[in-house]
């Protein structure tokens, strides 16, 4: 196994699984790193650069465990996504305590967006949510 | 994979020595030398934390087409005992859950179809809606959803997609007993709106295919296979109910495995004892996936009938059979002289029934069950058939593909999905895709060679093969 960093157009960074991916979210705040775990499990569906931002869904859950609460977050991402046939672009997220808010924007599934591989969910292998000298990190393997 | 972490038992199977009391059961891992060598690490340390559960009955092991997965690895077989504490595991299904392979055979002759294969590869593309964000023309709401996840295949035949022919030759008559709807949460039927009749992505596909070879004369004509003949593979699951089943489950059986004192090896490996609320809970829930999965498979029967005569009026295509390998069946074995209730995880491993089983369709049961082992896009399938020897030694299971050889990354760094749909069309094999880059990150080069697994498939006693199918057309999810 290695869980070597491997950094993608639009500087989503992944590492290596066999079968599924693993994805990567750096950032100064811990909410930053899910937003950009968030854009590395999109990145691989669609790009995301050329996503629309014209419809937005939010979300909000309760998870005193931060580890379960990346997971939760991508998978509610993932099944808003799926649910109103959405791909998404952008994402935010805010903390208060056990209490997340959080929202995503984008728009419909159209012809000529690029279509990678679907997400089927968020796993908890090789799941890490810390706090080093350099940020946070935040990361787990999907499943596609 | 560091084979001097293995023992060696056999030239096809493997075990790992553990220090006493380090787990529950023996760890097994069958393949030639060649195909562990391939594997990571991570298959040893995934299975070996699989022996760790509660309940478990034999080994716990690795087919030959295993790889590195999440919680189990994929080609995990492991067997439990509700009465010994025995524990149900929402990673040990997987997100997809009861994937597997509808395989339909046609009254047609390569040369009968030839001339048609580019409008047949059209037509598919067209009607078979297949990759991200493609929905099907049925749409149902949460309320007309749920006798779907009751009835199963059952009920897609009671709205006309296919007939009843179909039924004797699906898992439980295509209906498998014990959905509870009330455990499926809102959230995963609305995920399913658009989504019965679809193929999904990734590894997912619809292939036309031609019989190549025959390996076993008497199971090929009791499955009523001949050399040329053309078949259809549809290789799918419960798409997006099972994939928020799995989602809502793990994280929820992950906390009740805390509550419950189990101490899990792998967070990833969330469980419940079977015998209780949590455990019920979830196999309740994960029965309504399974049905989804062979109600979506039957209704893609449907489509793809429906392509056929569109182009060839005369086309017959009969259900040889529909198998998942991705679920956790409630089956009795014998153990030691003695039949037992077990509940047998297969996560990306197919059922392989031996002759004789009372679950098998009369017509197959002089045989076995026939076993799919799906291959790559560029390379082959095999139909294999159910041994006694895989009753004996591995709850009756088998190998059900080629299974991954490199990563996403590491294909998408080696291939291009144009330069390779090119390639495949000179080689008479038509690819059909909305995803360029699915189409790299499943090359035929990022797969173990089918052969080799279905040859040690074989070796192990697992399944023996019957015949080897060529793809001609692919759809690709």
């Amino acid at each position: 196994m290695s869980a070597a960093p491997i950094l993608k157009p639009g500087n989503n960074e992944y590492f290596e699984h066999d079968a599924d991916i693993g994805v990567v979210g750096r950032g100064a705040t811990l909410e930053e790193s899910f937003e950009a775990a968030a854009r590395a499990t999109f990145a691989v569906m669609s790009d995301l650069d050329a996503v629309h931002l014209v419809d937005a869904v939010n979300l909000e859950f309760e998870e005193a465990d931060i580890e379960i609460a990346l997971v939760r977050w991508l998978n509610l991402l993932l099944a808003l996504s799926h649910e109103r046939g959405l791909v998404f672009g952008r994402f935010w997220i805010e903390r208060d305590g056990v209490n997340w808010r959080g929202g995503a924007s984008g728009e419909p599934w159209r012809r000529d967006l690029e279509r990678g591989v679907e997400v089927k969910g968020a796993t908890l292998t090789m799941l890490e949510v810390k706090q080093d000298r350099d940020g946070w990190l935040a990361r787990c393997v999907v499943d596609v | 994979m560091d084979l001097s972490r293995l023992q060696r038992i056999d030239a096809w199977r493997w075990t790992v020595p553990l220090a006493p009391g380090e787990a529950r059961g023996e760890v097994r891992l069958y393949g030639s030398r060649e195909l562990l060598a391939t594997m990571d690490d991570k298959v040893i340390e995934q299975i070996t934390n699989v022996a760790r559960l509660p309940g478990l009955v034999g080994p716990a092991m690795t087919m030959p087409d295993a790889h590195w997965g999440y919680g189990f690895p994929i080609g995990g077989v492991a067997a439990f005992d509700p009465e010994q504490g025995g524990i149900i595991s929402a990673g040990g299904v997987g997100f997809d859950i009861s994937c597997g392979i509808r395989c339909l055979r046609t009254n047609l002759q390569l040369q009968d179809v030839a001339g048609e294969l580019p409008s047949l590869a059209r037509e598919l593309f067209e009607k078979i809606p297949a990759g991200l964000g493609e929905e099907g023309e049925l749409k149902l709401n949460p309320a007309e959803l749920d006798p779907v996840l009751i009835g199963g295949a059952q009920w897609a035949v009671r709205q006309g997609y296919g007939s009843e022919a179909d039924l004797e030759f699906i898992e439980e008559h295509g209906r498998v007993a014990g959905p509870v709807v009330e455990n499926v949460s809102a959230l995963a039927k609305k995920r399913q709106r658009g989504e019965m009749g679809t193929l999904g992505s990734g590894n997912h596909y619809l292939e036309v295919q031609v019989v190549d070879r025959i390996h076993d004369e008497a199971a090929a004509q009791a499955y009523g296979l001949r050399q040329g003949q053309i078949l259809v593979s549809i290789h799918c699951g419960s798409r997006g109910l099972g994939h928020q089943i799995g989602t809502d489950y793990l994280v929820s059986l992950a906390k009740a495995a805390t509550r419950l004192g189990i101490r899990l090896p792998d967070r990833e490996l969330a469980c419940a004892p079977i015998n209780t609320p949590e455990g019920q809970q979830y196999i309740g829930a994960m029965n309504a996936a399974i049905n989804c999965a062979l109600a979506n498979r039957q209704i893609l029967t449907h489509l793809t009938r429906k392509c056929f005569t569109r182009l060839m009026p005369r086309a017959v295509l009969e259900t040889l059979f529909d198998v998942s390998h991705n679920t956790c069946k409630r089956e009795h074995h014998v153990v030691d002289g003695k039949k037992r209730l077990l509940y047998v995880h297969r996560k990306g491993a197919t059922r392989a029934f031996g002759p004789g089983h009372p679950a098998l369709p009369e017509c197959y049961r002089a045989v076995g069950q026939p076993v799919v082992i799906g291959g790559s896009m560029g390379t082959g399938s095999y139909i294999l058939a159910g041994t006694p020897s895989s009753e004996e030694q591995a709850f009756s299971s088998a190998s059900h593909g080629a299974g991954r050889a490199m990563s996403r990354h590491q294909a998408l760094k080696q291939w291009r999905g144009r330069q390779l749909v090119d390639e495949l069309a000179a080689k008479g094999i038509l690819i059909r895709t909305r995803s360029m880059r699915g189409v790299a990150e499943e090359a035929p080069g990022a797969y173990k060679d089918v052969d080799v697994v279905a040859e040690a498939t074989e070796q192990a006693g697992l399944a023996r093969r019957v015949a080897f199918l060529r793809p001609k057309v692919c759809v690709k999810g």
